[in-house]
């Protein structure tokens, strides 16, 4: 017998592509937000959601994955680009008011989008955004919607009701278990996610993309953006041009010529 | 009297460097009180006198290592309730990252992560955007909490240790919560932990599939080993190796990079190292662009040059 489908929301941020230079604005030091991508760490949690699905079915069996993004009116495209891989919906937070937001804020707002969607059994996420990269969107989510929560996980399971995953740090690997519904968070060594091809990209037109604003989620622009930040930034510095280094070519002496540098600068 | 709370998690029971750091950073901002989600020994007590521990708070039972996060935040809050710090700090670790993102909703507080530096207003400077801009930022909600990275600080014993006083606080039953249900240690490679060595050499797709030379290099130097993450994709070395955006963030005295390119991802992880060393064969490399000392040529011959030499000049 197949297991019962499954209600998976997946949040894709849209971030700066870090190809590019990326800048600080000088007047509120908030992100430029022009060359942006679906984080690429976010297209690991969207395969695991699509791998889950399909295990059960897909979407004939019911299962359902919510792409949920918030962000200006261009990061819709982070929603577009995961209907082309493969989400069954679209869902959009959007709100001027909501600029300048902190984690905080953020998880707040997303929160309320994913108690729209009723009875989710799983939200995934990536890792870390890869341009704020704070890594605590998701243990705040979790905590405000009061779920277990497994981050960083390398690998992940769904059995009956429980979510198991393995998660590895510096000293250990660990394996865990969770009730669902839960929160799980992965690594870029879970899968290898898939890329859109014309099938997807086609398919993606006819799926729906719902559009919600503060007063949508019953928020209070006072709680979110720049405003309603727990956090600000007072100061921001570009790098200052690093001095240049010195480079040799290896003529059969570069590592005692290493060694008299690292000598020079009293690190041996 | 400030009240400084610092997040001492010690399975092991041991005082491990960035604890130290921590405790070295909050005297500089007021008093350390440490809290340590579990039962503490005297040793662990005596250990944390020497940083200049005013109080230890202390949770009675060992099983929150159990769970993941939830019940350690759970803890923290009530130590918070308890000491009423001024500001909470914690290392900036996975795991330290997403207690401080509980905790913070549990007390209505702001978080900033990745600190290098904590100014006597709590202001936090961190590096952002891989290394592109340097930000002060302040907590305007709550109690300030901090997440503060390993080697940013050097760490100081007081002159007078002090025998702080030990206090249990009740972890209060938590919300739904991961159980770990296994736990296999990683072999250790008698070599410091990547994320606290003072030297690091890493290594990438241009070892070629033999760390050899790397290892050799750190092992002269008494640092750790690092990779890119082509080196650890390529199953050369295991993945805890990895620097860089989704492996380790390392701030290293000197970082050695070798057979490395130096893309943005990888710069993430390396570009606060004091002394950036790169040895590389293709002299468009960008990351001689981020170099101290670059030196155009085979990691091969090189590597173990330069170690043959250091083994010299050191014996
Ligand atoms: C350089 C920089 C530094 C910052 N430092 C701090 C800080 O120290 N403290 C603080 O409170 N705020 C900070 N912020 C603000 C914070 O980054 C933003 O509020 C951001 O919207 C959420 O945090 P994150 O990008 O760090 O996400 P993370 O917590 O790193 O993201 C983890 C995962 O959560 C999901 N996610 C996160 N944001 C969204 C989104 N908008 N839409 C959909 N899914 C999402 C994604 O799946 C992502 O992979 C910083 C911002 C910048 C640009
Ligand atoms: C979402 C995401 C996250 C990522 N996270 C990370 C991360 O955390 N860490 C990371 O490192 N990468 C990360 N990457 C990958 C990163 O983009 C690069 O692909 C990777 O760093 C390349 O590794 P490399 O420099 O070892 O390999 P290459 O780019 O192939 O460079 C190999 C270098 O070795 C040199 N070389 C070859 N032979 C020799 C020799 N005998 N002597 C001297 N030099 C030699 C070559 O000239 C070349 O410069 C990430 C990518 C993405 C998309």
């Amino acid at each position: 017998m197949q297991d019962p489908a499954l209600n998976i929301v997946v949040l894709v941020k849209h971030v700066p592509d870090a190809q590019f230079d990326r800048h600080l604005s000088d007047d509120d030091y908030t992100l430029e937000r022009d060359e942006s991508i679906l984080s690429e760490l976010d297209e690991y949690a969207l395969e695991a959601a699509l791998q889950l699905s399909e295990a059960r079915g897909g979407p004939k069996a019911g299962n359902v994955v919510t792409a949920l993004t918030m962000g200006p009116a261009a990061a819709v495209n982070a929603v577009k680009k995961s209907l082309q891989i493969g989400a069954t919906q679209g869902l959009h937070v959007c709100d001027d008011a909501l600029s300048g937001s902190d984690a905080a804020g953020t998880s707040l707002a997303l929160a309320a989008a994913i108690r729209t969607l009723g009875n989710v059994d799983l939200v995934l996420t990536g890792m870390a955004s890869t341009d704020g990269e704070t890594s605590l969107v998701p243990a705040q989510l979790a905590e405000r919607l009061g779920l277990a929560q497994i981050t960083f996980a390398s690998e992940l399971a769904v059995a009956g009701n429980t979510v198991t995953a393995r998660r590895e740090s510096d000293s250990h690997s660990a394996t865990l278990e969770a009730p669902l519904p839960a929160l799980v968070s992965v690594t870029d060594q879970i899968n290898e996610p898939r890329y859109p091809n014309f099938k997807g990209i086609l398919a993606a037109k006819k799926k729906s993309i719902t559009q919600l604003s503060l007063a949508d989620l019953g928020l209070d622009a006072a709680e979110v953006g720049a405003a309603g930040a727990w956090t600000s930034v007072v100061e921001a510095k570009p790098r200052p041009a690093r001095a240049q280094g010195t480079i040799i070519t290896d003529e059969g002496d570069a590592g005692i010529r290493l060694a008299d540098f690292l000598a020079g600068q009293k690190l041996l | 009297m400030t009240n400084i709370l610092v997040f001492i998690d010690t399975p092991d029971g041991a005082l491990h460097k960035s604890h130290r750091e921590l405790l070295t950073l909050a005297r500089s901002l007021g008093e350390p009180v440490a809290a340590v989600p579990g039962p503490v020994s005297d040793g662990l007590v005596a250990a944390l006198g020497e940083y200049g521990t005013a109080a230890v708070v202390h949770a009675d039972s060992a099983d929150l290592d159990d769970v993941l996060a939830v019940r350690k935040a759970d803890f923290l809050a009530a130590a918070m309730d308890r000491t009423q710090p001024q500001a909470v700090l914690l290392p900036n670790t996975f795991d330290g990252k997403e207690i401080a993102g509980r905790l913070s909703i549990k007390r209505r507080s702001g978080v900033v992560t990745d600190a290098i530096a904590v100014a006597n207003d709590f202001t936090a400077t961190k590096s952002v955007l891989a290394g592109a801009y340097t930000v002060d930022a302040q907590v305007r909600t709550g109690t300030p909490i901090i997440t503060f990275k390993a080697n940013s600080i050097e760490a100081e014993t007081v002159p007078q240790a002090t025998s702080p006083r030990t206090e249990t606080v009740p972890v209060p039953a938590g919300a739904p919560a991961a159980r770990i249900t296994g736990r296999s240690e990683k072999a250790s490679s008698g070599r410091p932990e990547l994320s606290e060595a003072r030297v690091v050499v890493a290594g990438g797709r241009g070892v070629n599939g033999d760390f050899s030379a790397v290892e050799d290099l750190a092992d002269a130097l008494g640092g750790a080993v690092g990779a890119s993450r082509a080196a650890t994709d390529a199953g050369w070395i295991e993945h805890s190796a990895q620097v860089g955006q989704t492996g380790q963030t390392v701030s290293p005295q000197l970082y050695i990079s070798a057979g490395i390119s130096g893309a943005i991802q990888q710069k993430a992880g390396m570009q606060t190292s004091k002394v950036i060393v790169a040895v590389n064969k293709d002299p468009d490399s960008p990351v001689f662009e981020i170099a101290d000392f670059g030196i155009v040529g085979d990691l091969f011959k090189v590597l173990p040059q330069a170690a043959a030499e250091i083994r010299k000049r050191k014996s």
